[in-house]
């Protein structure tokens, strides 16, 4: 059984007035426990309506959200657990830090999840190590931080409920490339480490291939296709169709192909294409 | 959600009410105004809601939002027409029960008082429906123009109360989201007694605050940055400009002003 399920979903923004949009319509989707997946679509595409409908912030206007089978919008179902069980990171989400103190702004989810002081404690060491914030930083006050550091803050804030299901809304805009690669890089470690379900929004091609399992193209409000790197990126021309960048190293090799070099499938990493490349002028089968 | 609070809510629409002089309108609306409280008779009433009714239908705006408008101002309402009901003294009496006490004049003055505040928002929320705040800002900086000569800085209000305006609409997205993002981290702002949920309102309000103070800091960078200088020699992009439609429409209001009066001196 999928984790996190959504049938039919549709939402619609203001309705029966002049600015009423559908920003997200009849989408099903299936995620499975333990996968990463990354969520690609333009600006305006809804894909932060459809992650704010699947921890329950936003009530759809039609369809369902089902977690672990169950839907949550069911009579009876106590919503804040479920959002306790899909911990959402928004985007720019160092707005919201609020505490005096890097440790208590961590500590905040899981204080309301009503867990005692040891295991708030371990939960916010654990996080803030996890996201790379150093020990002497927990005592200090969030509005000190860099960017980068506050960011990292609110990243652990969600990550210290222990969600089963990490659903992140652009955790590396507005950041620079090393900072980006940074916060992506653990992010990965963590989800192998915990075996949890994490799904991350973007709209860089870029940085989501390299990390995820399955990924999901929302266009217009609608899913375009949802599955692995290899098989999206085959599908280049319909991508850029839509107004979406195709990963710079997989542009390369296509127009490597376009002039009658053949590859033997889609590249999407730079380390992959290094290697083909390498295996190719030295004359031997690629490792990897 | 908080995005669909409509009171002061432009509402955009192709109508000839949308295309009028602001400045106009602000008059027109004003003489109404003075209209339905000068009129001691129900004529008045009767005159004000053919106003309001004509000025909805050549809005385009759908009744609807107009009696939507009307939400807001309930528990006032009530309150006046309870105190009316109960207060003044005239005429004979209807019911008594120890020193609570309607009398006919009571009845008759609640009535009128409900129906002339329910006209009152109606038109008031015409104007704000059918009007941009910022091209509304524009019009009232116009109008008091002349009171520049008394160095009343005219402009520099106009522009605080635009950038006033001009924010609510983004703090109130900004509250959105920063509630949903704390709900999502388990905030809870529904239960809870009075003292518990102004205590969970924290979380919202000051992050909310920090944001307020950026942008002020980045909006005063910006205009800094483009040689903002206030009013003097300032020219617009849009320039309020009034036609045929305008004279006409404040021809005809003074027109029916003029006849509530008359009928006002005769009747009453």
């Amino acid at each position: 059984m999928p984790i996190l399920e959504a049938k039919d979903l549709t939402y619609t923004y203001s309705i029966g007035s002049p600015f009423e949009k559908t920003a997200v319509d009849h989408i099903n989707l299936q995620i499975e426990q333990g996968e990463f997946v990354g969520i690609i679509g333009h600006t305006g595409s809804g894909k932060s309506t459809l992650m704010q409908m699947m921890n329950g912030l936003l009530k759809p206007t039609a369809g369902s959200v089902l977690l672990d089978g169950r839907d949550i919008w069911e009579k009876g179902t106590d919503r804040r657990a479920v959002r306790f069980q899909v911990g959402l990171v928004f985007q720019y989400p160092e707005y919201q830090l609020f505490e005096e103190t890097v440790y208590k702004d961590i500590a905040f989810g899981p204080k309301n999840m009503g867990l005692d002081e040891k295991e708030i404690d371990r939960r916010v060491r654990e996080t803030a190590e996890a996201v790379g914030l150093k020990e002497e930083l927990l005592e200090k006050a969030p509005y000190a931080l860099s960017g980068g550091q506050k960011r990292r803050v609110a990243i652990a804030g969600v990550m210290a409920m222990e969600p089963r299901v990490l659903i992140l809304d652009e955790p590396t805009a507005g950041l620079d490339p090393k900072g980006r690669t940074k916060i992506l890089t653990q992010l990965s470690a963590y989800q192998k480490r915990t075996g949890c379900t994490v799904m991350l929004v973007s709209h860089s091609m870029e940085d989501v291939a390299k990390y995820v399992s399955r990924l999901l193209v929302l266009s217009h409000a609608k899913v375009v296709c949802f599955d692995t790197p290899a098989n999206v990126f085959a599908r280049g021309d319909e991508l850029e169709k839509i107004g979406l960048a195709l990963p710079q190293i997989t542009r390369v090799f296509r127009l490597l192909r376009a002039r009658g070099i053949s590859f033997p499938d889609e590249v999407y990493t730079v380390k992959y294409g290094a290697e083909l490349l390498r295996a190719r002028l030295e004359g031997r089968e690629p490792q990897c | 959600m908080l995005k669909d609070i409509t009171l002061g809510q432009y509402f955009p629409m192709d109508s000839i009410v949308h295309k009028m002089d602001a400045r106009y309108k602000i008059i027109i609306t004003m003489i109404f105004l003075v209209m339905l409280f000068w009129g001691q008779h129900p004529t008045a009433l009767i005159a004000g809601f053919l106003f309001v009714t004509a000025a909805t239908a050549l809005s385009k705006i759908p009744p609807k939002m107009v009696i939507k408008s009307l939400k807001p101002i309930i528990p006032i309402l009530i309150i006046t027409g309870l105190l009316n009901l109960f207060m003044l003294d005239g005429g004979d009496t209807l019911f008594q029960w120890k020193f609570l006490k309607i009398t006919e004049q009571g009845v008759q003055t609640s009535v009128f008082m409900l129906l002339r505040i329910c006209l009152l928002i109606a038109g008031t929320s015409l104007l704000t429906y059918t009007t941009s705040p910022i091209v509304l800002t524009d019009a009232i900086e116009s109008l008091l123009s002349p009171l520049k000569k008394l160095n009343l800085p005219v402009h520099e209000l106009a522009m605080m109360m635009t950038i006033a305006l001009r924010f609510i609409p983004t703090l109130i997205e900004e509250t959105d989201k920063i509630m949903a993002a704390q709900k999502a981290r388990g905030a809870d702002l529904e239960s809870g007694s009075i003292f518990q949920r102004a205590h969970a309102l924290v979380p919202i309000l000051i992050p909310l605050f920090v944001s307020a103070f950026r942008r002020a800091e980045e909006l005063a960078l910006a205009m800094e940055c483009r040689c903002y200088h206030g009013g003097e020699g300032r020219t617009r992009l849009r320039v309020l400009k009034s036609g045929l439609r305008d004279y006409v429409a404040l021809a005809l209001t003074l027109l029916l002003f003029a006849a509530v009066v008359t009928l006002n001196a005769l009747l009453y």
